[in-house]
């Protein structure tokens, strides 16, 4: 038989309010789970309840692990490889066996395949982490404003939300990028980040704005509201911390897919030039020789998926650590 | 209710008008010219090319083309693509293949993304919840292309259980790897989704309640848990089944699939603006109207939510 359980109160407390005699819930704790709490030591914030979590799950850990060696190979290519991976590519190669300094072989180029691989990281990564970012501080703004001053700017951003929202982030980036071909490397960086950033807002503002929506009513702003604090300190200091929780657990969950748009793109060719090496565009490099070289279709795509496989664990282990309702 | 309607109605008014002017405006800001661009290399004409920006309306500023498309639009005239052909007979051409795909994405992810969750919710926490777990975060890690690749080598090229591309022949055997495909990624998020909803139910009062007075558990499963449980998974596959509606660029370009995604590729790579367009707007209505009857389903499932 499962326990009772004892965190949901009976009734809905909004209704009850409603009534002329207010009736408090039922606290149902037991007296021997009141006793059992220690309370010599402060209370610990969500913050270290949910870091105090993480450690505990392996997923976490193993993620992290991914996530630092990622992370490492993405700063220091050269650490792992030796130097361009343009350098030293030999027609004699093409398509030779793995050797001491080519652990995967050679290409049809009869370059070094795991120098590529090594190099596709810095793309993949810079645009995902950009991209998140971007969508944290426009989405995050946008559903703050939305949500704290409400009335005809929340409808008016509401709308504006739904807008972007109705056209598929791939197709919007499609078309606008398609304008913007044969720009440099460093342009397409910002454009893409850029291109994700104004299409995929929407679900980050409504997260904050839902957010900020439910902080706002709490005792504590109208308390400061009462000592004189002005609009803009409240809702910097009170309003948007308190906010923090669900936007990261979104913006470690959408990391990864941010990745998988940005190989998208340059798959189609329209993401980042060839001269890059992203994973996406080495793939697409790679398709016609599907039928007798798959092994080149498949490195660039493994170490992608091994990428964001890493993020996307990462999300979920944040998303259980800072959600009190998950994974009880 | 009636009122609610009415409500979403009015408020997809401003989103239709603000998405095909988005994307009219980036369209339009596509730099060359699309005339030369139907001539490819030969010189063009100066009367002639004159003569099909006049019928194309590119001689007019930015506002009055929005315009004059908003018109025919509204007059059931999707334009016509520079190849000559209406808009809406390409759309009509490739979009029952678009359906067909959709729909069978759609079963895969309802009956593996479902039996699996069931399963796995059911069994919170024991061997088969964890297998459940890795396998969602693995069809959500690996990217569409290269999920495409995978089954394309292994299935299609390697084993030969399945055509690799689809084509002209588009048999039911021939759309279920791509289906599959398209399939996936939603897969693992009907699966967790059920599993979450069904974990969380199983624990509920009215399940003991049912346990209680004698009930057996296929029937207290079957009967109360799932009934309750798959309210939230039926409204995702709506509205997954709206975005799925919109053509999948990469599956169908992977297994040369002639849907509304494919045609709007290379829409977008010839720089056929009328085509891009008109495509687009049908597919955010589509999506619009999924996304409201979506919401309109949740309700009548549930008699806890009420619309307002």
């Amino acid at each position: 038989m499962p326990e009772t359980d004892l965190t949901h109160p009976v009734t809905d407390v909004t209704d009850l309010a409603t009534q002329p005699h207010f009736v408090a819930d039922w606290d149902e704790s037991t007296v021997g789970e009141i006793d059992a709490l220690d309370e010599s030591v402060p209370p610990a914030s969500l913050w270290k309840e949910a870091g105090r979590k993480l450690i505990r799950r392996p997923t976490f850990i193993v993620a992290a692990l991914m996530i630092v060696v990622i992370l490492a190979v993405t700063i220091f290519p050269t650490w792992f490889s030796a130097g361009d991976p343009k350098a030293g590519c030999l027609l004699a190669n093409r398509f030779g066996p793995a050797t001491a300094g080519a652990p995967l072989g050679f290409d049809q180029q009869g370059c070094n395949v795991w120098t590529f691989i090594v190099y596709g990281a810095r793309p993949s990564v810079l645009v995902g982490v950009l991209a998140m970012l971007a969508v944290l501080l426009l989405g995050g703004t946008i559903g703050a404003l939305a949500g704290w001053y409400g009335h005809w700017l929340d409808a008016i951003l509401s709308r504006l939300g739904d807008i972007f929202y109705a056209i598929p982030t791939v197709l919007a980036a499609l078309v606008f990028l398609n304008s913007q071909k044969g720009k440099g490397g460093t342009t397409m960086v910002f454009l893409v980040v850029g291109v994700i950033a104004v299409f995929a807002w929407p679900q980050m503002a409504r997260i904050t704005r839902g957010a900020v929506l439910s902080v706002k009513s709490s005792d504590f702003i109208t308390a400061s509201r009462a000592l004189g604090v002005s609009n803009r300190k409240i809702l910097l200091r009170h309003v948007l911390p308190n906010a923090a929780a669900p936007m990261i657990v979104v913006a470690t969950t959408s990391l990864g897919t941010y990745i998988v748009l940005e190989a998208t793109l340059s798959f189609l060719g329209l993401g980042l030039p060839l001269s890059m090496h992203s994973w996406g565009s080495q793939v697409a490099s790679a398709q016609g020789l599907i039928r007798n070289h798959p092994d080149q279709l498949f490195y660039p795509s493994a170490a992608l998926a091994l990428t964001v496989l890493a993020f996307i664990m990462l999300g979920d282990a944040v998303r259980d650590a800072l959600d009190p309702k998950a994974a009880r | 209710m009636g009122w609610y309607i009415g409500k979403r109605l009015l408020q997809m008014i401003p989103v239709f008008f603000g998405a095909t002017l988005l994307v009219y405006a980036m369209v339009f800001f596509i730099p060359g010219d699309p005339i030369q661009a139907m001539f490819g290399e030969k010189a063009v004409n100066p009367l002639i090319a004159q003569q099909l920006r006049e019928q194309f309306h590119l001689d007019q500023p930015f506002y009055m083309q929005y315009l004059i498309w908003l018109k025919g639009i509204f007059q059931g005239d999707f334009g016509m693509s520079f190849s000559g052909r209406p808009v809406i007979d390409e759309i009509a051409q490739a979009y029952p293949v678009t359906v067909k795909l959709a729909c069978i994405a759609l079963c895969f992810e309802a009956v593996i993304g479902v039996i699996l969750g069931v399963i796995a919710g059911l069994t919170k926490g024991k061997w088969f919840d964890t297998t459940a777990l890795i396998i969602s975060l693995l069809l959500i890690a690996v990217p569409t292309f290269v999920m495409g690749f995978l089954l394309q080598v292994v299935l299609g090229v390697k084993l030969q259980w399945f055509p690799v591309t689809v084509g002209a022949n588009q048999s039911l055997e021939a759309l279920v790897m791509p289906g599959f495909v398209l399939a996936s990624v939603s897969i693992a998020y009907v699966l967790r989704l059920t599993r979450t909803s069904v974990a969380e139910n199983a624990h509920a009062d009215y399940v003991r309640t049912a346990t209680a007075k004698g009930l057996r558990r296929g029937q207290v499963i079957s009967r109360h848990i799932l009934r309750n449980s798959l309210i939230p998974v039926v409204t995702f596959l709506g509205v997954d089944l709206g975005a799925l509606m919109g053509g999948a660029i990469v599956t169908e370009g992977i297994f040369n699939v002639p849907g509304v995604g494919n045609k709007l590729f290379q829409a977008i790579m010839r720089d056929q603006g009328p085509t891009i367009v008109s495509l687009v707007t049908i597919l955010v209505i589509v999506f619009m109207v999924m996304s409201l009857l979506v919401d309109l389903l949740y309700a009548a499932l549930d008699p806890r939510i009420r619309l307002a």
